[in-house]
């Protein structure tokens, strides 16, 4: 095994391994996966913070504003954490740790840094109308064959491709 | 023990947050260690160049969802107690249509841009940004969307059920298929020209 970076697991194995968390997370809790969860929950408590009465007002924010429990509390934002910790331990281990820019030749960092921006505000919007992102919604909903799963997979997969090709400079 | 553990009150609700943590660094773990803390290895499944994303996504699903129908079969676990997330059709549709545009402009998905923070990539940083603001723009938007977002309310609906389907066959094409993918992949890869990243 190399550690300079280039070394990455089999992915079927990989595949497997997140099979097995996967599964491992709905056999203990019940749930499935998330992450964009994470991310409503900061957003939610951060609103409520400076705005208290903004957010009790707003029919979405109040939605997952309840009085025993502060939203920054939710399941998802303790798995999002082990999130970063099991990333950084791969990286580590890998030897991946390096700040920078990653982007194609044929562009420069700033245009990838745009680019990267809206992205993802847009997955921050489409998770939000579609319940979930590619883990909460797309992966967790496939492992219980749900419908929402298999339909919001078909469409983030089928869009991503379309526009991929639109916009294919950014990358190849 | 029958599952799942916690709704059975089998593990106590305070373990919560400490499960979910350990759960979440496999997560990372996996994700990383596969490759998806790298925007340009991520797109390859698009381009065709580098398909990591196909297999990992394909094979994660498909392990998890034969774990969890044999653990019902067996009684292991009840599966009618799992969560399910509804499904609101046009909404659901949508939302993934929005998502695969950002997914071509930033080369990621929350989860695996997490990974990305992780090792100091600075581009996943900004994304995660992005996503905060998206959230925020969706919340203070939310009258606007309301309509959409609460329209065709299908519940808990299951794919098989839909297409008038036993589950066990459509789990059994859906393996199926996803090995058919697998052996395309392969072809594909072996056509496309190598990009260096």
């Amino acid at each position: 095994m190399k550690r300079d970076g280039t070394f990455y697991i089999n992915p079927y194995l990989g595949g497997i391994l997140l099979g097995l968390v996967l599964f491992g997370t709905y056999y203990i809790t019940g749930r499935g996966l998330g992450a964009s969860g994470a991310v409503k929950s900061s957003v939610v408590s951060a609103v409520h913070t400076v705005a208290p009465v903004h957010a009790e007002e707003n029919k979405y924010y109040s939605k997952f504003l309840s009085d025993d429990a502060s939203p920054m509390s939710n399941w998802l934002v303790f798995e999002v954490i082990g999130v970063i910790v099991g990333g950084f331990l791969s990286g580590t281990l890998y030897g991946r740790l390096k700040l920078r820019v990653e982007h194609s030749p044929k562009i420069t960092g700033k245009t990838r840094l745009i680019a990267a921006l809206a992205g993802g505000i847009l997955f921050g919007v489409g998770s939000q109308f579609a319940r979930g992102c590619t883990s909460g919604a797309a992966l967790s909903g496939m492992a219980v064959l749900s419908a929402s799963g298999i339909i919001t997979m078909m469409a983030i997969f089928g869009s991503a491709y379309l526009f991929s090709w639109i916009f294919k400079k950014l990358w190849i | 023990m029958v599952g799942p553990l916690i709704p059975m009150g089998v593990i106590p609700e305070t373990w919560n947050n400490v499960i979910a943590l350990l759960l979440g660094v496999g997560f990372g773990f996996a994700l990383e260690a596969s490759g998806f803390s790298s925007s340009r290895k991520i797109m390859g499944t698009f381009f065709g160049y580098d398909f990591v994303v196909l297999r990992v996504f394909f094979t994660a699903a498909i392990t998890a969802m034969t774990g969890i129908f044999y653990f019902d079969y067996m009684g292991w676990m009840d599966m009618s107690m799992l969560y399910i997330n509804p499904y609101y059709v046009m909404s659901a549709i949508i939302g993934g249509i929005i998502m695969g545009f950002g997914f071509a402009l930033g080369g990621f998905c929350p989860g695996t841009s997490f990974t990305g923070i992780a090792i100091g990539k600075i581009d996943a940083m900004v994304f995660s940004g992005g996503l905060f603001i998206g959230v925020f723009i969706f919340s203070e938007l939310y009258p606007l969307f309301q309509g959409l977002y609460n329209s065709g309310n299908m519940g808990g609906a299951k794919i098989y059920d839909l297409l008038g389907m036993r589950e066990t066959v459509f789990a059994f094409l859906l393996i199926v298929a996803a090995v058919g993918m697998f052996y395309g992949a392969a072809f594909v890869e072996k056509k496309v020209k190598k990009v260096e990243y």
